[in-house]
């Protein structure tokens, strides 16, 4: 079969590899019909997260038609319509049992290393590092679903895939990062990051019924989403970002932050940006904190801190001490997929939200190694592309 | 399970040229930078540059900047940065054209080399510049019909609002097994 296939730095080739096989009782086969690029993914093409191998399957936000199903598998049956969650899980360990399932005990099979790693593992997730299993991804015309009774959502009729398709990840993604502010009517919710995953927790603090949501990033077009979610919107290319926020929240600061840009944050104005470009490009730290030392030092007293941003190793220079008197709390995690997905389903479903908004590029999985560039310098106002195979 | 699809055979790939080129360009910085900074002393006195020791350490210390850049993600300033510290070269080695017959010769290929290296540079940089452009206002597209909503936010606002009494969805209670 045709997949995306990772080679090293920038490096990612449309190739043939092998079919995949049901090697587990409990696995499924799909045929994917459609997957979509994230900002994960950006961070493999950069190779900014350790553990990736040349020639792994990449891709995390995928759906596609069950073709073939595992002895064990008494949930699914060929021709079901299924996205399937970047998380693998269990659905039967202590974490899968309390819904923690991006850390679900028994997914990931590369363990050992895990644990020696973080200390104690982490659920397996498809096309991304070996250190969370090295699972072949979705960017593919087919792929082996692990614990696939488990690791799916099912589609109802009706629906259409880009309807669907990111309830695998960015919405849910979004959607967590809200819901991990505890949002409260009076809150304003100060947003980093307008890409896809910034748009999803705009939609989504507004429906939880934030006062003020507000969104900062340099890109006028992804501004220009962000404002038509609801969001103010803040260039931080034209005005200092502390002051506006500020300003909007009668120089009390932003009760809650979210961090949806990750590792790889831009260098702003301020001369730490700099800083850190070229510590990270000596090696000498491997994220760039910029967006978290901006939260710590804007956000109200005693609120809270959501990190869905991915973060990779070591940072450098966060205000601790700040970050502890000032009361913050903070919540991060890759999302736990499945504790949103029937939840999230039903909002589709009653016609409350059509997160297909976000799609700006489209096309054939062989059109993957251009569309990752164009994503990567948000060239044509890209903001997110979906690939069929 | 068998080819399930019947393959082409093409192979695309998104590694250009000019990232190539940038990447053994960034390697040439690391090589010639460990040579500057570790044997200033043999550089100088084969280049009729004695007594520019600490200057060609210096350069060494600024190739291995532009190397290490050259290999990020993101190459570009530091070719465009190469392509100055081959001006800076060229003005330096011109210094050693006084120089006596046999170092004099070396001076000239060094300067021819480092003229042919240039060159590389400056198509190397304009190239990953050109491939890497997004324009800064004119042809970007205005999304403020994508809301996503079926109704304008303001009446979206709330619509899926928790009820303060239940547990907190952060932290959900254990489900039994
Ligand atoms: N936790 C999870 O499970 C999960 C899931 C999906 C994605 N992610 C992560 O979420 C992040 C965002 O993903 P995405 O798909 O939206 O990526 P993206 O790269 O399209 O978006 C990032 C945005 O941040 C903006 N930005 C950069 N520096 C900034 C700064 N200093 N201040 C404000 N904005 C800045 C960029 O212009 C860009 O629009 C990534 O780190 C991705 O890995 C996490
Ligand atoms: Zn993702
Ligand atoms: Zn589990």
């Amino acid at each position: 079969m045709k997949a995306l296939v990772w080679h090293g730095k920038k490096d990612i080739r449309y190739e043939t590899v092998p079919d995949p096989e049901i090697e587990e009782p409990r696995d499924a086969i799909i045929k994917v019909t459609a997957c979509a690029i994230c900002g994960s993914d950006l961070h493999l093409f950069h190779n900014m997260i350790p553990g990736m191998e040349p020639g792994d399957v990449v891709g995390h936000e995928f759906m596609g038609e069950v073709i073939e199903v595992g002895p064990e598998n008494k949930a699914l049956r060929k021709g079901d319509r299924i996205v399937v969650p970047f998380t693998i899980i269990c659905g039967e360990c202590d974490q899968c049992r309390r819904g923690n399932f991006s850390v679900c005990e028994r997914s990931n099979r590369n363990k050992d290393v895990a644990d020696k790693i973080f200390g104690h593992r982490t659920a397996g997730l498809f096309g991304y590092t070996h250190l969370t299993g090295g699972y072949q991804g979705g960017q593919a015309e087919y792929v082996r679903i692990p614990f696939a009774d488990k690791t799916h959502v099912k589609i109802p009729d009706g629906l259409s895939d880009e309807q669907v398709l990111f309830l695998g990840d960015i919405f849910p993604t979004g959607w967590q990062a809200a819901i991990q502010c505890d949002i409260e009517p009076t809150d304003t919710v100060a947003i980093w990051g307008a890409g896809p995953v910034g748009q999803m927790a705009i939609r989504s603090a507004i429906l939880l019924g934030a006062k003020q949501v507000v969104a900062i990033d340099n890109l006028p077009e992804r501004l220009s989403m962000a404002a038509a979610g609801g969001a103010i919107t803040i260039n931080f290319d034209d005005e200092s970002v502390i002051e506006r926020l500020n300003e909007l929240t009668d120089g009390k600061g932003p009760e809650k932050c979210i961090d949806a840009v990750g590792m790889e944050a831009h260098a702003t104005a301020t001369l730490d940006s700099v800083y850190d470009r070229v510590k990270q490009a000596a090696m000498l730290e491997t994220d760039r904190p910029h967006v978290l030392r901006e939260m710590i030092y804007v956000c109200r007293p005693a609120g809270i801190l959501s990190i869905p941003g991915v973060y990779a190793g070591l940072i450098d220079k966060l205000p601790f001490g700040m970050l502890m008197n000032k009361g913050l709390t903070v919540r991060t995690g890759q999302t736990h997929v499945n504790r949103w997905t029937s939840e999230l389903l039903s909002l589709i479903a009653d016609g409350q939200i059509d997160p297909s908004f976000v799609i700006t590029h489209r096309g054939d999985l062989a059109d993957g190694p251009d569309m990752y560039r164009m994503f990567e310098n948000k060239q044509d106002s890209c903001i997110k592309v979906v690939l069929r195979p | 399970m068998n080819q399930l699809h019947h393959d082409d055979g093409g192979t695309r790939g998104s590694l250009t040229s000019a990232d190539r080129i940038a990447r053994s360009l960034g390697w040439l910085s690391i090589g010639l930078g460990v040579a500057e900074l570790a044997a200033p002393r043999l550089l100088a006195r084969s280049l009729g540059l004695e007594g520019k020791e600490r200057l060609i350490r210096a350069y060494g210390a600024r190739e291995m900047v532009s190397g290490v850049g050259a290999l990020s993600a993101n190459p570009a300033p530091a070719i465009w940065s190469r392509a100055g510290g081959d001006a800076l070269d060229l003005a330096t080695l011109a210094r050693g054209l006084k120089a006596d017959g046999g170092r004099r010769r070396n001076v000239g290929i060094a300067m021819a080399a480092v003229a042919g290296i240039a060159a590389i540079d400056i198509a190397c940089a304009s190239m990953l510049t050109a491939q890497n452009r997004r324009p800064k206002t004119g042809g970007l597209r205005d999304y403020s019909g994508r809301s996503g909503f079926p109704q304008p936010p303001e009446a979206m606002r709330g619509k899926a609002a928790r009820v303060a009494a239940q547990p907190s969805a952060v932290m959900p209670q254990m489900q039994p097994a």
